[in-house]
């Protein structure tokens, strides 16, 4: 049997030791039980270990190795690596400082994130047992809670890119929308008075890059075309 | 080299579910507090878990806690502490009703309440019929709740510290705790975090075995520091082999899937748990299910090519149902096993899931060693809660659910027990001893100046085979008595670890080499502590132990109704009773059987 291998081009940059960053050619022999790209990464690492990514969970609900494939966004470790064109290029998420090789400075995403007060808001005196919820109220959470904040979504999103600084971009608004959605939360005004703004919301120019490379499907543009259809909603 | 020191009221060592909980009571009460994490919080190990919480709510079909005491102290084959238990059991509506308000997004029932599912181990009336006692958002509840954790966070604006490591816990001479050094992932710089208390909330070690449904991260920092600085590890031989992880790749399966009617079935397509627990089947305990699968293994019956699997199937259930329910299931069976559970069964075999023991507690959270002819004397300033604890609450064999309940209830009581020392004026600040960044910054100048080195990758994948092949599902003592030592000789090789990296920014192999110091604790603690318990009970079965007459299952109740101590120092073992007494006087214990599903 012939041995799998994959050739890389891998964006690569050291601060401590590189003067700028560039482009690395490496290829590596995989095990047959390497399916994903995150197992050719580990096992990459396993043969230089100066190369720098973030990962964890390996099934795609922790959000930490997201990064640009082959020139679109997504995770390795949901990336079948067979079917990859190669070499499979691999450079850190469009947008944001990077750090080092593979690693983004998320500061900016998740200030965005937690711009939008990203917690229910219920004033009124906690009851002894669980708030009710019908579980047709319940299934408007559903494709707006399973978000793990890889940043795949707000880092493809040419918007974002721009206004890194003033607009939420989707996995902001995303989350946004599922407090809105929540018929326990108590506070709609306060969150549409927070959106209200020329960049926040109305940033979003309905091009979907993220709806194209959100690894969970997810909707981000739906979700903000229904903060907008509220905003409307109380306009009139 | 100076060191960076800062000071705080408490530090809290992670920032997954036990950590979170912890850090809310502290943040809530006004208490300076740091919370380190080498992740960022919603990228913690919890945030993996599937099925669900368990909580005697009774929202379907009628429930107790007396009931999910009962089914607790059986599930951990008698080992798990009484008073501990009792307090989880009767804690679990309130700490899973308080994140209903934190904004939880828990399924519903038609009546609006938290929806709930049966799970393996749980029942109804002492052992009689499966009860709905796992309360779930789909199959993300972990998901759900540590977002949910994260957010009331936000919330109650937490102080976190993210992708900084701890490296080693401080101690004076007297054995006070007094805070951690740790790694500034980014900078590569190392401080000391100086304070009156320190909470570890780490997680657990699951990436000692090789096959393993854990994160990356599950390396086992809190119990790897706690026995480096002498702290004794409790009952560290017994390791939860989930019987559902996807053959090959070791992603879980939840236990959900055969809460909601999934089977399992062997290569004749027999419903073979019917055979090893006729009342519970399927939804047996996870020890006895994950012994049926390898059994039937072992004897030919598997499937495949090479018979080394069993298969899990839902192909009866509606796929209406497995989108509403499992629809996180559907996605991981296409992605990692590759078929579509709607129409085809899923390949799964035991994958190491779950470490029991760990850093010894109490049910308040603090850490407690043998002190003065006292087995359980607290140490000063040091807490724990979750899977890095050992309160004992899972004893021999944890039940599915009770893990995210563990990390409720202990997180939150380990929180409220900081906030009384403290507002007792029972902790104070003390002096930091002069060398107290020492021994870190001497593992670190190793690592740097080490030539002809070890790899990291090498050692660890060493001990991970080690793992598997020598303290699995099955134990044999011939087996374990090699592998001790074999253990021995891993230990040697990973105090030369080398890395090529010398960069001081985001030096993942530095992490990953201290990580390995931690994994080889948990490693050695794991497989010096089960050659030495001679009999079986739960997750720990030997072939020198087997079901006889006068040893039922092959537990020995006269010699092994003990607590296991490790110590790092040496290898030595100590043991101290199990507590078969509940908290309160007008709880029953309950009584020593044979533990049959």
């Amino acid at each position: 049997m012939t041995k799998r291998s994959v050739q890389f081009k891998i964006y690569r940059y050291d601060p401590d030791k590189d003067e700028k960053p560039y482009m690395q050619d490496i290829t590596v022999d995989l095990e047959p039980s390497d399916k994903k790209l995150l197992d050719a990464l580990v096992r990459l690492k396993g043969k230089d270990d100066t190369l720098s990514f973030r990962r964890s969970c390996r099934e795609g609900v922790c959000g930490s190795d997201a990064m640009n494939i082959n020139g679109k966004n997504g995770l390795a470790c949901l990336t079948a690596i067979d079917g990859l064109p190669q070499p499979v290029v691999l450079r850190p998420l469009p947008g944001l400082p990077v750090i080092r090789d593979l690693i983004v400075d998320m500061t900016q995403f998740f200030k965005q994130y937690h711009s939008i007060k990203p917690y229910l808001v219920n004033d009124d005196p906690a009851p002894e047992r669980e708030r009710l919820q019908s579980p047709e109220d319940r299934e408007e959470l559903n494709g707006l809670y399973e978000c793990i904040l890889c940043a795949c979504c707000s880092t493809s999103c040419p918007s974002f890119w721009w206004n890194p600084d003033k607009f939420v971009g989707p996995a902001g608004l995303l989350a946004a929308y599922r407090f809105l959605a929540d018929t326990r939360d108590q506070a709609t005004t306060e969150r549409l008075d927070n959106l209200e703004d020329p960049y926040r919301l109305f940033r979003c120019h309905s091009i979907m890059n993220c709806v194209d490379v959100c690894p969970k499907g997810l909707n981000p543009t739906r979700a903000i075309g229904k903060i907008k259809d509220m905003m409307v909603a109380r306009a009139v | 080299m100076s060191v960076a020191k800062r000071t705080f009221d408490a530090v809290i060592v992670g920032a997954g579910g036990a950590g979170l909980r912890a850090a809310l009571q502290l943040a809530e009460s006004g208490m300076k507090t740091a919370v380190l994490t080498k992740v960022f919080p919603t990228r913690s190990h919890t945030v993996a878990a599937q099925g669900g919480v368990a909580a005697s709510l009774g929202n379907s079909t009628e429930d107790n806690w007396h009931w999910h005491m009962y089914d607790t102290v059986k599930g951990s084959d008698w080992l798990g502490d009484q008073d501990a238990i009792e307090f989880m059991c009767r804690k679990a509506n309130e700490v899973v009703v308080e994140l209903e308000h934190y904004g939880m997004p828990f399924d519903r029932t038609d009546s609006g309440k938290i929806y709930q599912r049966p799970f393996g181990g749980h029942s109804q009336n002492y052992g009689q019929t499966p009860v709905s006692r796992s309360c779930a958002a789909a199959d993300r509840t972990g998901h759900a709740m540590l977002h949910a954790l994260y957010q009331r966070n936000v919330r109650a604006n937490t102080q976190f510290f993210v992708e900084w490591m701890a490296l080693d816990l401080i101690r004076d001479s007297e054995g006070n705790v007094l805070g951690v050094t740790a790694l500034e992932m980014e900078t590569g710089e190392v401080s000391i975090f100086h304070a009156k208390a320190t909470v570890f909330a780490t997680g657990g070690a699951g990436r000692i075995y090789h096959s393993s449904t854990n994160a990356f991260i599950n390396t086992g920092d809190g119990v790897g520091m706690a026995a480096r600085a002498g702290i004794p590890l409790e009952d560290m031989e017994f390791w939860q082999f989930h019987p559902t992880g996807v053959a090959g790749a070791g992603v879980l399966i939840t236990e959900g899937v055969r809460g909601e009617g999934g089977i399992l079935r062997n290569a004749s397509g027999e419903r073979f748990m019917e055979r090893y627990a006729p009342n519970l089947k399927d939804l047996a305990s996870r020890d006895v299910v994950s012994r049926a699968m390898t059994t039937e293994i072992n004897e030919g019956r598997g499937c495949g090519p090479d018979k080394d699997y069993v298969l899990l199937d839902i192909t009866h259930l509606s796929p209406e149902t497995i989108m509403k329910r499992l629809p996180g299931i559907h996605e991981i069976a296409i992605q990692f096993a590759g078929v579509d559970p709607i129409k085809e069964p899923i390949p799964v075999v035991p994958t190491c899931h779950y470490q029991m023991g760990g850093i010894p507690t109490n049910y308040k959270g603090q850490v407690v060693v043998p002190k003065d002819g006292n087995p359980n004397a607290p140490v000063t300033g040091f807490y724990a809660a979750g899977e890095c604890a050992c309160a004992s609450v899972h004893g021999a064999n944890r039940l599915g659910t009770n893990s995210l309940l563990d990390l409720l209830v202990f997180g939150k009581s380990a929180g409220e027990t900081v906030v009384e020392d403290l507002q007792s004026g029972n902790l104070s600040l003390r002096p930091l001893p002069a060398d107290a960044a020492d021994f870190s910054l001497s593992r670190i100048a190793r690592l740097e100046s080490q030539t002809n080195g070890e790899s990291v990758f090498d050692v660890g994948l060493e001990m991970r085979r080690t793992m598997q092949k020598h303290a699995g599902v099955f134990r044999f003592d011939s087996l374990l008595k090699e592998g001790v030592a074999k253990m021995a000789e891993v230990a040697e090789r990973a105090k030369r670890t080398e890395i090529g990296d010398k960069s001081k920014v985001w030096n993942t192999a530095r992490v990953e080499a201290l990580e390995l110091d931690n994994l080889i604790e948990v490693a050695r603690a794991t497989i010096v502590s089960a050659e030495a318990r001679k009999e079986s009970r739960g997750a720990h079965v030997r072939d020198d132990a087997p079901d006889t007459a006068e040893f039922p299952n092959g537990r020995n109740d006269n010699d092994w109704l003990k607590h296991t101590l490790w110590y790092s120092e040496g290898d030595r073992l100590d043991y101290k009773p199990v507590n078969l007494n509940p908290l309160n006087e007008g709880t029953e214990p309950i009584a020593l059987a044979k533990r049959t599903y």
